[in-house]
């Protein structure tokens, strides 16, 4: 039996009156990149941020390796990271004090060992005292992973980790994620919008609308399923006809 | 509470000002201007007044501990915001890091600042003017604690603020010791101010302190009166503190569930 890494169980979140999160469960599997798909403000950062700590629930809980998050909240940060391209390391500072800051943050043993480990798996060796604001896009993005990587995070959280790279930078991070993910064997929570990436790498996925998990299952089964050419056109349906479907569930 | 988590709020400041020595300015020019405008003024002051009394020890010694404080206050501040002014909440806050270790982490950064800062200027006071401020002896050391007190509390109270509120309320923060020293006699008697500022200024621990400390140079200040006014103003000091403490963490509350910690950045 694969064991449960992350547990949601019947989580809410209201905005005021504005339900955002309407009673979403979920598992994360050992070593499973599952894929959160939805349109914008579905509900994937809201679930995110509550997973890592920043938002509280109205209803419902997380669990992180069968430990609930509100009692053990600094333990099982340790055992998490994230990244988003919304949200970017301080760029007044080099790559090298970032790392070790972040280092410190999540008490990682031998420091300098690990960010010169981190230096060589990212290729970092050029940047490594650049000042994080003076780096491009590409750079940047290998700069997050180095830090979502520090701690040998058990699950990873990556909220549109590509969104604003070229195809071929894209390429080479989802690849360094995916390397490092099967070899570890880390659980990786993915959104994206961008389908191909999805199909390529996650092997479950589910689509949120309103707040609402509406489906879920392979991203190369899905469309087959429901009838449509491929992963974005099942998107792109469910985006716009999510009501009609929700009655048909 | 983890050691390296806090000591990770500091070693930030440490590289900010290891790369970028100008803003070391804001750490020695402006204690050295502030003494060096006081400090002039006084020895003025001095020449146009009757033999014997002493505007530089009354008013240098005040302008010291009262800068000592502002750096305390703006120390809290300035760290907090350079997590606010590179958007790093969100990393910050999703970190194993507790919310009681950051506020320490900022505590300790501006100890940091504010020992410095005091003794950068008292160093100029004492080359410039000769006026060395310890020679107050212990009881300084007691005041000091009490505008450490009151300093840190009024940090909490302005990062609350901009916690609240969003980076613009920085501008409330910036003028607070200003206003403060206005009110509280920190270069004057209160009985100088309007009756109903007077009452207001008895809420401030810096009231007391100030008092007493032109009290005993100008030596007419009994003792018991010092040990009240120290005490008064240690409580009044701990008070705010606590408060302000309390104020803070309702903000952080209130914010993981609005959601404006991920939102922070948003602001402006």
């Amino acid at each position: 039996m694969k064991k449960e890494i992350l547990r949601i169980e019947n989580l809410t979140k209201y905005y005021d009156s504005f339900l955002a999160v309407d009673n979403v469960s979920f598992s994360v599997f050992e070593g499973e990149i599952l894929g959160l798909l939805g349109p914008n403000g579905a509900g994937k950062t809201t679930i995110i941020n509550i997973i890592l700590g920043i938002l509280k629930q109205n209803k419902g809980y997380v669990e992180i390796l069968n430990k609930d998050l509100k009692i053990y909240r600094t333990e099982l940060t340790k055992k998490i990271n994230f990244a988003a391209t919304y949200c970017s390391l301080p760029g007044n500072l080099t790559v090298y004090q970032n790392l070790y800051i972040f280092g410190l943050l999540y008490e990682v043993e031998n420091l300098k060992e690990k960010i010169n480990y981190l230096e060589k798996e990212f290729g970092l060796s050029d940047i490594i005292y650049k000042k994080v604001g003076l780096l491009s896009s590409g750079e940047l993005a290998k700069v997050n992973l180095a830090k979502v990587f520090i701690n040998d995070p058990k699950i990873i959280l990556l909220d549109e980790p590509t969104s604003s790279l070229d195809p071929n930078i894209a390429k080479e991070i989802r690849n360094k994620i995916l390397r490092k993910a099967r070899r570890e064997k880390i659980s990786i929570l993915w959104t994206s919008h961008n389908m191909s990436e999805v199909e390529e790498v996650c092997d479950r996925v589910l689509f949120i609308s309103h707040g609402k998990i509406l489906i879920e299952g392979h991203p190369k089964e899905l469309p087959k399923i429901y009838d449509r050419k491929n992963l974005e056109e099942l998107f792109i349906y469910l985006a716009k006809e999510h009501c009609v479907f929700e009655k048909e569930l | 509470m983890n050691i390296k988590r806090i000591f990770s709020v500091i070693l930030r400041q440490y590289f900010l000002y290891k790369s970028n020595p100008i803003r070391l300015i804001s750490m020695f020019l402006w204690p050295f201007l502030t003494i060096l405008q006081w400090g002039f003024l006084t020895k003025y002051l001095a020449s146009l007044s009757e033999e014997g009394f002493s505007f530089i020890t009354v008013i240098l010694g005040a302008v010291i501990i009262y800068e000592f404080m502002t750096r305390i206050i703006n120390g809290i501040m300035i760290t907090f915001l350079e997590d606010v002014w590179s958007k790093n909440f969100l990393n910050i806050f999703s970190s194993p890091i507790k919310i009681e270790e950051y506020l320490l982490g900022l505590v300790l950064s501006s100890i940091i600042m504010g020992v410095i800062n005091f003794f950068v200027i008292s160093l100029v006071s004492s080359l410039f003017f000769r006026y060395n401020i310890l020679n107050f002896g212990f009881i300084l050391w007691i005041l000091l604690l009490n505008l450490f007190l009151f300093g840190v509390g009024l940090g909490f109270f302005i990062t609350a603020v901009i916690f609240r509120l969003g980076p613009a309320a920085e501008w409330i923060g910036w003028p607070l010791p200003f206003i403060l020293s206005v009110i509280s006699g920190v270069f004057y008697p209160i009985s100088t101010l309007p009756k109903l500022l007077q009452s207001i200024a008895k809420i401030f621990p810096t009231t007391y302190i100030f008092e007493t400390m032109r009290g005993i140079v100008l030596k007419n200040i009994e003792f018991r009166y010092v040990f009240y006014n120290i005490n008064l103003s240690f409580v009044l000091s701990t008070i705010f503190l606590i408060i302000n403490y309390l104020f803070f963490m309702k903000i952080y509350k209130q914010n993981l569930v609005s959601g404006a910690i991920a939102k922070f950045s948003a602001f402006e």
